[in-house]
């Protein structure tokens, strides 16, 4: 049968605020077990909950780049349910009154075309701790570091319909949250996490199959992987004529394959309720109207930015402004440089080959933009060559500085001395006395296809330092006798 | 010396009669000498009291004028006391040492208070005989066969006895003014909000209120000067700022509107205890005030709705004692589930277990619309009756409850007749107003107490009024003959 894939997301940002959600704490990743606690943290008796404004700042900003209502009036609930490393018992979230309402954003999909994904709503919610297995002989060990950090949970609509669209939904909604700098975007370290939720249906019917939920996906390429074979196994069962079970599933990238977490009949009875010890949050309009007037800029209007000032193609300025990182990346090096097509040619290109041979993020660049700008300087001043350029990349990758400092220390430095350029041009003719000959002998249109093997020659013999721009004329003048 | 003041006393440290160490010792001597008989303390911390009694004799020394400096007082066992045991008379906490301090005993301790101890009470604060306690019943000074009621028991029996000059207590559905009212002392419950909540274990968090215990309204007033106030660690304490609550004392009651609740005296009130109630009215006329009756009309619902509110958030308030991070935790667990089962199932009393099961049931899916939401509509209601009898009168008179003091064990397998002896406190903790009780009379020899209901942040009236009443008589000054004898 012809399946249509549904599917929506529910992705969890930690918002990089200072503190943490409901206490004083910090919230820096990696410190010694149990050090960025409060009472309130620890879920020590008689502990109250005061809330970080800046959060509410934060989902405020999200809700905005999502064009989305924003809750006046919102509440926060406990969510009760008993796990080791949730120490209050109940995890503090919202339910009926979320801080986003209802919004949308587009995604550009690979063919160009773009598509809008509907926002269900975005709520404010403390994480849990951590549960170590190991180290603890039998036992589990309980670490609270990450108790009460902030998170932004954004629930989709049942919008998207493959494993490509749900990918570039989660870009769109990372590349969001880091441009407006309320969340680090590192998946690795856990800022950003999804849960999937997918279901089949025929093609043509209205109806929604009975969906499963992926839990706790971190990457982009595993969101991917991770649909793709949750898809391929309820087709599976489907065209069995067997039935979809309600459950929550992992994702296990080893063996490329989802597996059972728990079935709906042993899912819990939360018994949300709004929380005693919290205040409803009451916003006036004249403090969401300044958050919306002060947004930085979104992805979006980067791309249109970077079309209009530095005339970029619009799938150059799609790539370029997919990251905060990336676009401002691409900023400094074009400022540096003084030249955004090269700019932007060197870090879709060299750079990023570089990157993706050792799988590193734009952010994570040996080479600073302002290095690499440095360098396109010299490609500009005539300097260097673009091919010279490119080992001075190599070079600069691995740490040996600045470009400058490299095309000094290697001697790379561009010959633009017309005598120098002459007495290895005639050394050339000289050595190739045949090649000459028939060059002679040919008319111009053989002449032109010729010319590209006396220039290999002579820029082999100025070992890359020639300007081809130089040599192209004189080689044509020495060359007609 | 059991029926000074913290007026009289703080004079009298001031003259240097007396020094706060030996003002301790005489306390601590009386708590080791009668507390067998009363079993109001749980913890009595000798050291730390003496510690500070010097450390207040030196403050007083140098010109301070707290009224509690050098003042021994006790704080319920709730009250979480930097290196003091704190076990809200639970097995669950038999052995929790709180790192920190709560802001009521804090903000005493900064007016140079002496904490003597911590006061026994009903486990977790749920009960009204104070016969929920992992630490056994606490006994009524005026009679040793009934209780001394609940929650804040042991705090009513110690203050009632001599063995604290006062203490503090807390209020979720009548803890402070019912225990006041059966050990003849007086107790305020302020509005929700005016206390703050950091550092007292909750029971349920949208009616818990701290207030204080004494031997008579002008005490009650210094103790509140002290612990009243917005603070930064509780999100629900109140920022309207507070007033001076014994400046107006004395303060003429000319022309003050008594509103008596129709509902407050039909069935089920003991007629002994409606005559003192009445006596006392009477004397507030002579006193210059004007009764009007009123109606509460939604006062029956008061415990339905209060009976599914408080299990409801106390259900989850006390899912944190789950044997992982402090606190009791069962032998030789075998996985988690069976930790989680019989740390609770050992570390809980019964009564607890109760509510925390009613409490997970009204909020469970399916039920949550029929209980939880609908306690709170009729919350609101109760709110709005309040709000519409203080557009008539200035105070709400009535009693505190149905009966004196009842036998120790009498209503213990009745929950329902023990939960009706909450019916007239409910309804305030509901609305959020503040209350007080105060001594008005006996009846077949045990303390009657009168309740007094004022508008929101309304204490300072409050006070005022049980002051003028409390000069007019002299029921706050009988003391029990175990105080009198030792």
């Amino acid at each position: 049968m012809n399946w249509e894939v549904v599917i929506g997301l529910e992705i969890h940002a930690q918002l990089s605020t200072n503190s943490k959600l409901f206490s004083g704490a910090a919230t820096s990743f990696g410190a010694e077990p149990n050090t960025n606690t409060t009472l309130v943290d620890l879920g020590m008796p008689g502990a109250l909950p005061v809330f970080n404004k800046e959060a509410l700042r934060m989902a405020v900003m999200f809700g905005h780049a999502v064009n989305a209502e924003i809750g006046m009036t919102s509440i926060f609930a406990r969510k009760n349910y008993f796990y080791p490393d949730l120490p209050k018992g109940y995890q503090t979230s919202q339910m009926d009154d979320p801080i986003v309402g209802k919004g949308y954003l587009d995604i550009t999909l690979d063919d160009g075309t773009v598509k809008r994904v509907g926002i269900t709503r975005a709520h404010l919610e403390e994480d849990a701790g951590k549960s170590l297995h190991e180290d603890f002989h039998g036992m589990t060990g309980i670490d609270l570091n990450r108790s009460s950090t902030p998170l932004l949970e954004i629930v989709s609509e049942p919008d998207i319909r493959s494993a490509k669209e749900a990918v570039a939904y989660v870009k769109m909604i990372h590349s969001i949250v880091t441009y407006l700098g309320i969340c680090d975007g590192n998946m690795a370290e856990g800022n950003m996490r999804c849960d999937v939720n997918i279901s089949l249906r025929p093609k043509g019917q209205e109806a929604y199959g009975t969906r499963t939920e992926i839990k706790n996906v971190n990457s982009f390429r595993f969101i991917e992987r991770a649909i793709y074979t949750e898809i391929e196994r309820q087709a599976d069962i489907l065209e069995d004529g067997g039935k979809i079970t309600q459950e929550t599933r992992l994702y296990d990238p080893d063996k490329d394959e989802t597996r059972s977490m728990r079935s709906k009949e042993e899912a819990n009875d939360y018994r949300y309720f709004p929380c005693p010890d919290l205040l409803p949050i009451e916003l006036t309009q004249e403090y969401v109207d300044q958050i919306a007037a002060n947004l930085p800029e979104l992805p979006k209007q980067k791309a249109d930015r970077f079309m209009s000032e530095y005339k970029l193609s619009e799938y150059d300025a799609g790539v370029l402004s997919a990251t905060r990182a990336m676009a401002d990346y691409f900023e400094e090096t074009a400022n540096v440089a003084g030249n955004a097509k090269l700019a932007a040619n060197w870090v879709m290109g060299e750079l990023s080959k570089y990157l993706n041979s050792e799988s590193k993020d734009i952010s994570e660049s040996p080479v600073s933009a302002g290095h690499l700008g440095g360098l396109l300087v010299r490609i500009e001043d005539n300097t260097i060559n673009g091919k010279t350029a490119k080992s001075v990349l190599q070079a600069m990758w691995d740490g040996e500085g600045s470009a400058d400092d490299i095309i000094e220390a290697k001697g790379l430095k561009q010959v633009t001395d017309t005598g120098a350029i002459e007495a290895v041009i005639q050394s050339v003719i000289d050595a190739n006395p045949a090649q000459v000959e028939q060059f002679r002998a040919s008319d111009e249109d053989k002449q032109k296809k010729m010319i590209g093997f006396f220039m290999g020659q002579v820029m082999k013999a100025s070992q890359g330092k020639a300007n081809p721009g130089m040599v192209t004329p004189i080689l044509n003048k020495l060359l007609k006798g | 010396m059991v029926d000074q003041s913290i007026t009289s006393l703080a004079k009298k440290l001031r003259a240097k009669d007396i020094s706060s160490v030996e003002l301790t010792q005489d306390y601590l001597a009386r708590i080791k000498q009668l507390d067998g008989q009363l079993n109001s303390y749980i913890t009595v911390s000798d050291e730390i009291a003496l510690a500070q009694a010097e450390a207040a004799d030196k403050l007083i020394a140098s010109g301070s004028t707290s009224a509690l400096a050098g003042i021994p007082i006790a704080h319920k066992d709730l009250f979480c006391t930097d290196g003091i045991l704190t076990t809200c008379a639970s097995k669950m906490l038999h052995n929790f040492i709180p790192p920190y301090e709560s802001t009521v005993t804090g903000r005493m301790q900064a007016s140079g208070a002496i904490t003597l101890g911590k006061t026994n009470m009903d486990e977790f604060a749920m009960g009204s005989s104070n016969e929920n306690s992992h630490y056994g019943a606490v006994k009524n000074p005026w009679n040793l066969d009934k209780v001394p009621g609940g929650s804040s028991g042991g705090s009513a029996a110690a203050v009632a006895a001599g063995l604290c000059v006062a203490a503090t207590g807390t209020d979720t559905g009548g803890s402070i003014r019912q225990p006041a009212s059966f050990c003849g002392i007086t107790g305020l419950k302020p509005t929700y909000g005016r206390v703050s909540r950091f550092g007292m274990i909750a029971y349920a968090s949208s009616l818990d209120q701290a207030g204080p215990m004494a031997r008579s309204a002008e005490d009650c007033a210094h103790i509140l000067q002290s612990i009243a106030g917005f603070d930064t660690n509780d999100s629900t304490c109140s920022e309207i700022a507070t007033e001076d609550y014994t400046a107006n004392l004395d303060a003429p009651l000319s022309g003050l509107s008594i509103g008596l609740p129709k509902e407050y005296f039909g069935d089920g009130l003991n007629n002994d205890v409606a005559k003192a109630i009445q006596d006392a009215v009477k004397e507030f006329e002579k006193l210059g005030a004007t009764v009007k009756e009123i109606s509460l009309p939604n006062l029956n619902l008061s415990i339905p709705s209060y009976y599914v509110i408080a299990p409801s958030e106390a259900s989850s308030n006390l899912s944190r004692f789950d044997g992982v991070r402090y606190g009791y935790r069962c032998e030789d667990p075998k996985d988690l589930m069976d930790m989680y089962k019989r740390s609770r199932g050992e570390g809980f009393g019964k009564e607890v277990q109760k509510r925390i099961m009613v409490g997970t049931y009204a909020l469970s899916e399916g039920y949550y619309d029929a209980y939880y939401l609908k306690a709170q509509r009729i919350r609101r209601l109760i709110k709005e009756d309040f709000v519409k009898a203080f557009e008539q009168v200035d105070v709400i008179m009535g009693p505190v409850a149905p009966t004196t003091a009842f036998g120790i064990g009498a209503k213990t397998d009745d929950p329902i007749a023990m939960y009706l002896e909450d019916i007239y406190t409910l309804s305030v903790n509901l609305a959020g107003v503040p209350a007080m009780s105060i001594p008005a009379g006996f009846a077949d020899g045990m303390p009657v107490g009168l309740q007094i209901m004022g508008n929101y942040f309304s204490e300072a009236k409050l006070l005022n009024v049980a002051h003028k009443f409390q000069q007019a008589t002299d029921w706050h000054t009988k003391n029990p003959s175990l105080a009198e004898g030792a």
